[in-house]
């Protein structure tokens, strides 16, 4: 659906991750173009969220180069501390278990995600300490922001629960609606299926359509659930043993001999979801 | 030159008896990934069990020194081995799973309540353990200094290495050390496989505390005098030997200890003795900044 | 269920078994001085005694845990009759270790009830709206109790010290519970930064003249400050590394009050610190020369307790303004960000938070409360030594900021009540007061780890309370 000549969101050139003596990631590169859903699958072990871990700076990474261009520029996220990646370069992720604020309801997990637009408008705290008007319209806009995200996710009812109470499917939910909070240009989804009935499954499909289609957001995705990767993804690319064996489109990739063998067996049905 | 031999001498001697405690912090978070911040209060425990014990001995009339300090031993380890197992049995063991600082408060608790019980049971006076060992011999002369070695900073060494051989051979020979590193690794699967990660965390800890309590015995010995406060200095120290070591590694936390000793006895004997204890905490601090994997730690990697 | 019986005696005589080898040494021989060697004082009578009360408790516990309530509340019942009753124990302790521990048992019997009928009481929307206005009142009227004192009949002097003392831990409490409740880190040196405050006012009040409320904000910086120079490089570590880390801090920060004598005086401590003024006018009977008497400016007769009084709303106004500043600093994002950091440090930062930043804010603000409290103890007490800001000081914080339940300010409030103002109404278990807060500590993370009041009230909401939100 999109053209090849559109410039890449983010490039990864040559990344390379050694945990002392193991090789995690081999020279892997890839590029994932802006309002696409790219997907990066693989056998356990491939190394798909270490890939996750480098682009989010959670690892550094031993070799290579990660760049990324949106709108505010461009960045070189493997120059980049944790923090600031979700900060200034704007790339946002979910976990594989996921990671709420448990013990925080539902709508401050939403608040949290928007934390550093908000600690601007309140002036570093001081302004929002003296109850300011500026820093009061700037919350109210952030939860308005929040109460269309758990309208999308159908959570607005709950949003004073604490999210820990959430059933799982939901949990998963918010997750991915928490990061879209942060109004990111990158969403990062690390395995948003695992758990997930099949009608919830469906659902997701629909959220990440929209989050692509209505939102322009370049989604990058980690699935082992074939029915979500092949239905939604403009783009895979494929892992083995930390080395990129194929990148294509879902049809070129359910073709691909090399993927046949080593991810799928020799049974195609596999890969019909 | 003279007085430097001595010091180091000293230094070696003090440098044993933490490396003995810090064991017990290193192996304890090597497990369960926790500081055990009651291990000081079960030094502090054994080094009255030994007290008492000695006692005990002069009571019933044992005389011979080796006989009496085999006695003491055993009996401290013993004792102060139930302390250890106690502990973890009512106090860590049903936290495991609660919050992220629940085992860190309750193990302060701990430690607050051992500190005043032994105030409580004993006094809070210093307590004199009188000489169960007396004597030594001059290594050499200079400068009219005299370097002396005492037999009783040659137990102490002795006493620190036989252990030391006898518990890296447990760790890497027996099946119960192969538990435990099985249970560092991946505990989950640990328990999948048929280990008893129960009786295996409770036997670090018993081992654990045996340590400490021959440390406490031994600074009794050296020192002379116990109270009920000793546990929280050498705790921290010895805690400070670890990480310095690399928490974790039971290498480290000897190599740890005797640096710590050394630190301590060339500081006092070289600048000031009232700023022994803090150049020991601005070592720990300096160490966590900068190396907080220690001098022979594995780096951490973040599971996320 | 009489068949478990035999199992639950050879539990209760293991626990006791255990309990015996634990305590042989320790509490069976007591060692005492004699000349200049020690001799023994035998305690076995106190350690049998004490065997048993772990055997039976042992036992009583697993019936309770067993379902056999009623066993277990009479067993009890016979413990704190035996504790209560005349019988000849070798000490008062005993009596209380008993009865205590009969007490304990009971409780324990009884709690599946009691939680369960709480929790029903509260799922239903009555019982969360009553909940919700009887914490809100709660507050108020204690509130009321507080600022009304002075004026109560009870008022005497030894009600305001104790007013007092429990004042300057509620504030203490407070300012922890920023740094442990909200932000999550475990700070074990937090009495070193109520030392920054103190000696900074005994300084410079002493030394250079300047008056307690011109020096009460300097503190207060001075130890926001120290905060910020120890935060910035630990505040990366681990949870429990920061917990040693500061301990290591408090203990630096006492060693150098003890040793660094051109400056602090060394053990002797430092004395004579003038007390708070009223708008320029002492608290004395007569007045320094160019000075006003209090007494003098208002044309009342001198009374020695209006000092105490004053001091006694000064603390009490320190301590609301440190509650209404958290009140306000959770409902702002740097808040959020800190009960968030509390939660999962991993997520934060995947949402591009600056996690040392961020705590560093909790770090310097709650130290610049201990500041404010610190230099208002040095004017209260007009002496202070190292003496008075020892480990045991930062522990007792800690217990009360556990025990209140981590991140609840009224918790706060009714940890420092029970856990300051009851040792001093019970003077003579003042010696086992450490002993209790330890082992309060334990218990409460086993069975209770979110403290007495548990309950989180949501920064913000969407649907008004008790609208029915969670349909």
């Amino acid at each position: 659906m999109s053209v090849a000549t559109a410039t890449p969101l983010i490039e990864v050139e040559h990344l390379t991750m050694r945990f002392g003596g193991l090789v995690a990631i081999d020279d892997v590169s890839f590029t994932a173009r802006p309002r696409e859903i790219t997907a990066i699958i693989g056998p356990n072990g491939a190394g798909k969220t270490t890939v996750f871990n480098c682009i989010t700076g959670f690892y550094k990474p031993t070799v290579g180069r990660l760049t990324l261009r949106g709108g505010r520029g461009e960045f070189l996220l493997e120059r980049m501390l944790g923090h600031e990646i979700g900060q200034r370069a704007k790339v946002a992720r979910t976990f594989q278990n996921i990671r709420l604020f448990p013990g925080m309801t539902v709508l401050e997990n939403l608040l949290v995600a928007q934390h550093n637009k908000l600690m601007r408008a309140s002036g570093w705290s001081l302004l929002g300490l003296l109850g300011f008007a500026s820093y009061r319209n700037a919350e109210n806009a952030a939860i308005e922001l929040a109460r269309q995200w758990l309208e999308r996710i159908r959570l607005l009812a709950d949003a004073d629960r604490p999210a820990g109470e959430l059933p799982y499917g939901a949990q998963r939910r918010l997750e991915i609606a928490r990061a879209m909070c942060t109004e990111p240009e990158l969403l990062c989804l690390d395995e948003p299926a695992a758990g997930l009935n099949p009608r919830e499954s469906a659902e997701l499909n629909e959220l990440l359509v929209s989050i692509r289609d209505r939102d322009g957001i370049g989604v990058l995705l980690i699935e082992h659930d074939m029915s979500v990767v092949m239905n939604i993804s403009d783009h895979i690319v494929v892992l083995d043993y930390g080395r990129k064996i194929a990148e294509g489109d879902p049809t070129a990739i359910k073709n691909d001999p090399a993927v046949i063998r080593a991810y799928l067996g020799t049974d195609d049905e596999a890969i019909d979801g | 030159m003279a007085y430097f031999t001595q010091q180091l001498i000293n230094a070696i001697t003090l440098g044993a008896i933490y490396g003995l405690i810090a064991i017990g912090y290193t192996m304890v978070y090597g497990i369960i990934g926790m500081i055990n911040f009651a291990h000081g209060e079960v030094f502090m425990i054994g080094a009255f069990i030994s007290l008492i014990g000695f006692m005990i001995c002069s009571m019933l009339g044992i005389g011979s020194a080796p006989v009496a300090i085999l006695l003491v031993l055993l009996l401290a380890m013993a004792f102060s081995a139930v302390y250890g197992w106690s502990i973890e049995r009512t106090a860590y063991r049903p936290l495991r799973g609660s919050f992220r600082l629940a085992p860190l408060i309750s193990a302060i608790g701990v430690s607050i309540a051992l500190q005043n019980y032994v105030q409580l049971a004993q006094g809070a006076r210093p307590k004199p353990g009188g000489q169960i060992v007396s004597g030594g011999f001059t290594l050499f002369a200079d400068d009219g200094f005299d370097v002396r070695v005492t037999w009783l900073q040659i137990i102490i060494v002795v006493v620190t290495i036989v252990l030391m051989a006898g518990f890296t051979w447990l760790i890497s020979r027996t099946s119960l050390g192969r538990q435990q590193r099985a249970c560092e690794q991946d505990m989950k699967m640990a328990s999948l496989l048929g280990v008893n990660v129960d009786r295996t965390i409770s036997l670090t800890f018993v081992l654990g505390a045996a340590l400490a309590a021959v440390a406490g015995m031994l600074f009794l010995m050296y020192y002379g005098v116990v109270d009920f406060f000793i546990g929280f200095l050498a705790g921290i120290k010895a805690f400070t030997a670890a990480v310095l070591g690399g928490i974790g590694s039971l290498p480290g936390a000897m190599l740890g200890g005797l640096l710590i000793g050394l630190i301590e006895v060339f500081w006092a004997g070289y600048f000031s003795s009232e700023y022994k204890d803090v150049a020991a905490f601005a070592i720990l601090v300096l160490v966590l900044i900068f190396r907080p994997t220690g001098l022979l730690g594995k780096p951490e990697i973040e599971k996320v | 269920m009489g068949s478990r019986l035999p199992q639950m005696l050879k539990d209760a005589g293991l626990t006791a078994f255990v309990g015996a080898a634990l305590g042989i040494f320790i509490v069976g021989f007591r060692t005492v001085d004699v000349g200049r060697g020690l001799t023994f004082d035998y305690h076995l009578v106190d350690l049998a005694v004490a065997v048993v009360v772990i055997f039976l408790g042992r036992l009583g516990l697993s019936m309770a845990a067993n379902g056999l309530r009623w066993p277990a509340i009479a067993l009890g019942a016979v413990m704190i009759a035996a504790g209560a009753s005349p019988m000849q124990l070798p000490s008062g302790f005993l009596h209380w270790f008993v009865a205590l521990g009969g007490v304990l048992l009971v409780i324990r019997a009884i709690w599946p009830w009691a939680n369960e009928a709480v929790t029903e009481a509260s799922r239903t929307p009555s019982g969360q709206a009553i909940s919700r206005a009887g914490a809100k009142w709660f507050g108020w009227m204690l509130l009321a109790a507080a600022v009304l004192l002075p004026f109560s009949p009870f008022a005497d002097q030894k009600t305001m010290d104790l007013g007092v003392l429990i004042l300057t831990y509620v504030m203490l409490g407070w300012g922890l519970n920023i740094v442990v409740g909200l932000a999550g880190l475990l700070d074990l040196g937090y009495v070193a930064f109520y030392a920054v405050g103190a000696y900074s006012y005994a300084l410079l009040s002493t030394q250079h003249g300047l008056g307690f409320w011109s020096v009460l904000p300097l503190a207060g910086m001075m130890a926001a400050l120290f905060g910020v120079l120890l935060g910035f490089p630990v505040l990366r570590l681990r949870g429990d590394y920061l917990a040693i880390v500061t301990l290591g801090f408090g203990e630096i920060i006492r060693l150098i009050l003890l040793n660094w004598f051109d400056l602090t005086n060394g053990p002797a401590g430092i004395g004579s610190i003038p007390g708070p003024t009223l708008f320029g006018a002492v608290f004395a009977e007569t007045a320094p020369a160019g000075k006003q008497t209090v007494s003098e400016m208002l044309g009342i007769p001198f009374d020695g307790n209006h000092r105490l009084i004053f001091l006694y709303y000064i603390i009490l106004v320190l301590a609301l303004i440190t509650n209404l500043f958290t009140q306000r600093m959770r409902r702002l994002p740097v808040g959020r960000a800190w009960e968030a950091l509390r939660e999962d440090e991993t997520a934060c930062r995947a949402l591009g938070i600056n996690p040392t930043n961020t705590k560093l804010t909790a770090f310097a603000i709650g130290a610049m409360f201990a500041g404010f409290a610190g230099s208002f103890f040095a004017a209260k007490q007009r002496f202070i030594s190292p003496e008075s800001f020892v480990f045991i000081e930062s522990a007792i914080i800690l217990a009360i900021v556990v025990l209140g339940g981590m991140g609840s300010q009224i918790g706060v409030v009714l940890a420092a009540v029970l856990l300051i103002g009851l040792p001093e109404w019970f003077r003579d278990l003042g010696n086992y007061r450490m002993l209790a807060f330890g082992l309060a500590m334990v218990l409460i993370m086993v069975f209770r780890p979110r403290g007495l009041v548990a309950h989180r009230e949501p920064s913000i909401r969407l649907h008004p309370a008790g609208s029915g939100g969670s349909g």
